[in-house]
């Protein structure tokens, strides 16, 4: 039986929608089946918590008196620069942005304290963030230097602006080498000490929509604690991977950019984060809510931890030297289990993606939707999928050399 | 009962005793090892909980005083602050004693105060500065 996304926005309207997380509809499906599940069941949420470096927000601060102009000027929030190269009073901070004077990994390995993440996380919290300000002047922005305190609620936009988040499936990160590794996968310890993972599993929200059948531009979705948009396929989208027979990709691949209302949104679902010897990032909440159109995306959305694989990838060579081989494909099951086998060695697994916010993201969102208060949205349009011939090319490579004039 | 967490500095010459059954068996205490470096002619160390009536604590302590092993309280506690951790399970891969544990059925992270030997080990690893050292 097909429904609509407008019939389902009208139950959701009457307070008439059955709404079930991604992990609730697994045992569902076993004890009704697809048919009779599909039948009742008119959306499944999803969520995931976890560091997304390619995050950030921009901010509009209004203008002061006399004017300045921050576009080509230099720009810091709580010391960490901010990017305004756009119109006069438009910034934007970056995730994974840090101070001039931060010693960075001069002190191997470094802390990385504090960060772009943590302006966006300090900002959301309402606290006050110094802004300081060094402008060259014009006639129409006389004003040089500013140097002041700042808080979201007095700005005119902040929007939180993410160009790749909710990666489709992640590598397994280990260590094959001599030494102790410190990673945006977190410290993996020599000799396959351990192995780093980074998925909600069968919560997470492109695993439980593989072929992007019902997400698209436009979709309509938990942000940060806030409802938010997904704007676009994110950067590196790379849909023509190896799949599943239920059709999840075994590697990393679709990916989405998305935005939503800073000011609606919460610091408890945009933390700041310090990878020792890596750097700062922000951990991310977002979650997808699923129409149940028909019984295919509810077997997709039902998808369980057994079924779903990532690739584990040594982070002391294969990675660095982008040298794309894998060491073999554990379930999601066997990660969280907290021990996998890997060359014929036990090796104990950590987690950088929290499943109990994920879980606590997909109840919110169900509990948004069974209230009436979050509504479906249709596609504006798709996003590339497996057939679009749509893929990522590694950088290549140049090199620049002067032209016979210049030497 | 009593519990004291205490670091024991062995003097290279009582590497060899058998102090810590001496502490078990003339004591009535329960010693529970966290962490032990002996090497054989160097000063050892050993990061000990003792349980017991409070009486034959004091006196245990007493002996080994008495024997030459300097005793210093556990002074570093690492401290886990649960509102700052997003669960996200990394630091247990490096906990050597399981005081941060995951519950595999809810995935729930958890920390256990008394099995924490101060290592510091998980310090690094929590990118939230969810685990913190006091003293
Ligand atoms: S300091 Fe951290 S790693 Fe070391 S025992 Fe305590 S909790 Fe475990
Ligand atoms: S690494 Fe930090 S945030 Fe993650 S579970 Fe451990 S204490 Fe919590």
């Amino acid at each position: 039986m097909a429904k609509t996304i407008a019939e389902i926005n009208d139950k959701i309207r009457q307070g008439k929608a059955v709404v079930c997380t991604a992990e609730e509809i697994i045992p569902l499906v076993r004890q009704k089946g697809l048919k009779q599940t599909a039948a009742t069941v008119d959306v499944v949420t999803t969520g995931t918590f976890a560091p997304m470096c390619s995050s950030g927000a921009y901010f509009n601060l209004g203008h002061t008196k006399p004017r300045i102009k921050m576009g080509g000027g230099r720009v810091t929030l709580n010391g960490i620069p901010a990017y305004a190269g756009f119109a006069a009073v438009d910034l934007y901070m970056g995730a994974t942005a840090l101070a001039e004077d931060d010693p960075r990994n001069k002190v191997y390995p470094g802390r990385f304290l504090y960060g772009g993440g943590h302006v966006i996380e300090d900002l959301v919290a309402g606290r006050d963030v110094r802004l300081t300000v060094n402008a060259y002047g014009t006639d129409c922005y006389p004003r040089r230097s500013l140097d002041a305190w700042v808080r979201l609620a007095d700005m005119n936009e902040a929007v939180l602006f993410n160009m790749r988040n909710a990666y489709q499936n992640y590598n397994v990160a280990v260590n094959l080498g001599e030494k102790v590794l410190y990673t945006y996968m977190g410290v993996l310890k020599p000799r396959l000490g351990n192995a780093n993972y980074c998925t909600a599993g069968q919560l997470s929200p492109l695993l439980n929509d593989p072929l992007y059948r019902t997400v698209g531009v436009g979709t309509r979705i938990f942000l940060g604690g806030g409802q938010g948009y997904v704007v676009a396929h994110g950067t590196q989208h790379n849909p023509g991977v190896p799949r599943t027979a239920g059709g999840v990709p075994r590697v990393p691949a679709g990916t989405l950019a998305v935005m939503g209302d800073l000011k609606q949104m919460q610091a408890r679902w945009l933390r700041g984060a310090s990878f020792t010897g890596y750097g700062v990032t922000l951990a991310v909440g977002l979650g997808l809510p699923i129409p149940i159109l028909d019984e295919e995306i509810l077997a997709a959305a039902a998808v369980s931890d057994e079924e779903l694989v990532a690739p584990v990838v040594d982070y002391s060579q294969a990675y660095p030297n982008c040298q794309g081989e894998t060491l073999g494909e554990v379930t999601v099951a066997q990660l969280k289990s907290g021990e996998i086998t890997v060359a014929g060695k036990k090796v104990a697994t950590a987690g950088l993606s929290s499943y109990t916010k994920a879980r606590e993201i997909a109840l919110i969102l169900k509990e948004w939707i069974v209230s009436g208060s979050f509504l479906l949205t249709e596609p504006v349009a798709p996003l590339p999928g497996p057939a679009s011939g749509y893929a990522v090319k590694p950088f290549q490579e140049r090199p620049w050399t002067p032209s016979p004039e210049t030497v | 009962m009593s519990s004291r967490r205490v670091v024991l500095n062995f003097p290279p010459h009582l590497i060899d005793q058998p102090i810590t059954y001496h502490l078990i068996r003339d004591y009535d205490l329960k010693v529970n090892i966290l962490r032990a470096r002996i090497t054989p002619n160097e000063w050892g160390q050993m990061v000990v909980d003792i349980n017991g009536n409070g009486e034959n604590l004091e006196r245990g302590l007493a002996y080994l005083a008495e024997t030459g092993v300097v005793v210093q309280p556990l002074d570093r506690e690492v401290r886990w602050l649960e509102d700052r951790c997003i669960q996200c399970s990394a630091c247990v891969a490096h906990c050597p004693t399981q005081a941060l544990t995951v519950d595999r059925a809810t995935m729930a992270v958890a920390f256990h105060r008394d099995r924490c030997i101060a290592c510091e080990l998980c310090l690094n690893v929590c990118a939230y500065q969810a685990m913190e050292m006091s003293f």
